[in-house]
């Protein structure tokens, strides 16, 4: 589903690389935590898997697509198969839970109808049956990383891929969107998230990919955070 | 519903940055109007030009015994040879196209018409009348070669180019029209810098939904359309007003006065308004679209 043959990516003005040679592979359905301290280009890695840069040398495959060679009129078709979220939500303030989850629909020309039986199927899946017609700001903060993962998901995406999700949550409810990445997991979908939370990734027993100073130190399948 | 968003997303950056779409279209409106003044002016040029420089003829006046001149023997009339000499020098000469002789009896005909029912009409006689070359030349703009070449000639008491009345009115025109294009594209310019202005600011003011849109795979014309409709229908507004302006300068000060007071030169009319306005029309749209496509390409680039 993704795959890394020697990729680098250096950024404009600088002279250290971000990334350094990084080869990996990652199948189809895995769910894999890319760990590292701030910096370690974790990042980067993320970038380049959603073609927000392109790789300085090397080669990227995402969902079939060789992503060296992807047009710039063809990378939304790219995002399409991928859905993101971050640890700051970026949620639409101005918009209801409903209206920020088919927002996402309705900018890629799906239909009112496709939207209208969607929404509250993923509003469901997420936990968030009800609240369609809330404004994010009268939500708490796992309810509202769970309307960006709603958001990220109800495209139906191949590809998860989540930037420190769990960032800015507490604990208890760092569990909760855990359980609920899992899930999306285990309906084939892969999931690639990149965390400090040493205890999220102890507890899940998930593939880890470590990145230290811009290379792959550590790729270990059932792996912990430290090692 | 694709389209219903993009128009809600037009209207509604529209009513957020009314008093900067505002200040677009009357700096659109000015400049336009102009512009299409400076195609007006220069269609007027063309036609006056045209028209004109078919008819102008250079007039070889022959020396009588009542004229004075470098080339006149004092009290006495051209000489029959004289007058054989000037003819053939004309008729030689490769810029002529055709040369016409008028008569002492042809001219006081001519005078008596001009004048039918004034006291001057007896004031002149046939033989004080003077006999002349008419001269029409293959190119009006060539006619200095000519001039000098019959001026010299003994029997000739004048020549005379219709041109040197003309060309004032044609500086005239001329300083009219660059003046108005001189204008028009310095607030053209401003009009542009405006409107990459309003839409980075629209832009800005909606870079939360755009990285939305981005991330989720809108494609980039879908997150591009309200803007270029917002600059468009600035634009449209701004060249539809100048082509009211266009029409009532022309209906008012061409049709209703010049025309009515100048009957003797050909006046722009109705299709070259039209045409005009074809010009501000065309200005207007790539106006709009061209600032808008500088300003959106930051938001836009993956």
């Amino acid at each position: 589903m993704i795959r890394f043959t020697e990729v680098s990516k250096t950024y404009q003005g600088q002279e250290k690389p971000a990334l350094r040679n990084a080869t990996v592979e990652i199948d189809k359905g895995e769910f894999v935590f890319l760990v590292g301290t701030s910096g370690s280009g974790k990042s980067t890695f993320l970038r380049l898997v959603l073609r927000e840069y392109r790789p300085s040398r090397g080669q990227i495959f995402v969902a079939g697509r060789d992503l060296t060679k992807l047009h710039s009129w063809k990378v939304p078709a790219l995002r399409r198969q991928i859905g993101t979220v971050f640890q700051d939500f970026r949620l639409l303030p101005g918009k209801t839970v409903s209206e920020n989850v088919g927002f996402a629909l309705q900018v890629i020309g799906r239909s009112p109808k496709d939207i209208r039986k969607l929404v509250p199927e993923t509003l469901e899946m997420v936990g968030l049956e009800g609240k369609g017609h809330r404004l994010p700001e009268e939500l708490s903060g796992g309810e509202q990383q769970r309307v960006a993962i709603a958001r990220a998901f109800v495209n139906r995406p191949r590809i998860m891929i989540a930037d420190e999700p769990t960032g800015n949550l507490d604990p208890a409810t760092s569990v909760g969107i855990m359980k609920l990445l899992d899930r999306i997991n285990r309906a084939d979908t892969t999931v690639l998230m990149a965390t400090h939370d040493a205890s999220i990734v102890d507890q899940m027993r998930k593939r880890v990919i470590e990145l230290d100073d811009g290379e792959i130190v550590r790729d270990q399948s059932r792996g912990v955070y430290g090692a | 519903m694709r389209f219903r968003h993009i128009l809600s997303e037009t209207f509604g950056g529209l009513r957020r940055n009314l008093s900067m779409n505002l200040a677009v279209i009357v700096t659109m409106w000015v400049s336009l109007s102009l512009f299409g003044g400076g195609l007006l002016a220069s269609q007027q040029v063309d036609l006056v030009k045209g028209n004109w420089y078919d008819k102008i003829e250079i007039s070889v006046f022959m020396c009588t015994p009542d004229t004075r001149g470098d080339n006149c023997d004092p009290n006495k009339e051209v000489t029959t040879d004289q007058r054989d000499l000037v003819k053939e020098s004309l008729e030689t000469n490769p810029e002529v196209a055709s040369v016409y002789f008028e008569t002492k009896e042809q001219a006081y005909a001519e005078f008596n018409d001009a004048f039918e029912g004034s006291p001057i009409q007896d004031s002149l006689t046939v033989e004080q009348m003077q006999e002349s070359f008419r001269v029409k030349l293959k190119n009006p703009e060539e006619y200095q070669g000519v001039v000098s070449a019959v001026s010299g000639l003994s029997g000739v008491q004048a020549v005379q180019d219709m041109r040197q009345y003309l060309d004032p009115l044609i500086r005239i025109l001329n300083l009219v029209r660059n003046a108005a294009w001189i204008t028009s594209a310095l607030l053209l310019l401003a009009a542009g810098m405006q409107i990459t202005n309003t839409i980075r600011m629209a832009a800005f003011a909606r870079r939360r939904e755009i990285g939305i849109m981005r991330l989720v795979g809108a494609s980039n014309l879908y997150i591009m359309l309200p803007f270029l409709f917002e600059a468009l229908i600035a634009g449209v507004i701004g060249g539809a007003l100048a082509c009211v302006t266009l029409a009532s300068t022309v209906y008012f000060l061409i049709i209703g006065k010049a025309e009515v007071s100048i009957q003797a030169l050909p006046w722009i009319g109705w299709s070259h308004t039209v045409w005009a306005m074809g010009g501000v029309a065309i200005v207007a749209v790539v106006l709009s679209i061209i600032p808008t496509l500088i300003a959106t390409r930051r938001y836009l680039n993956v």
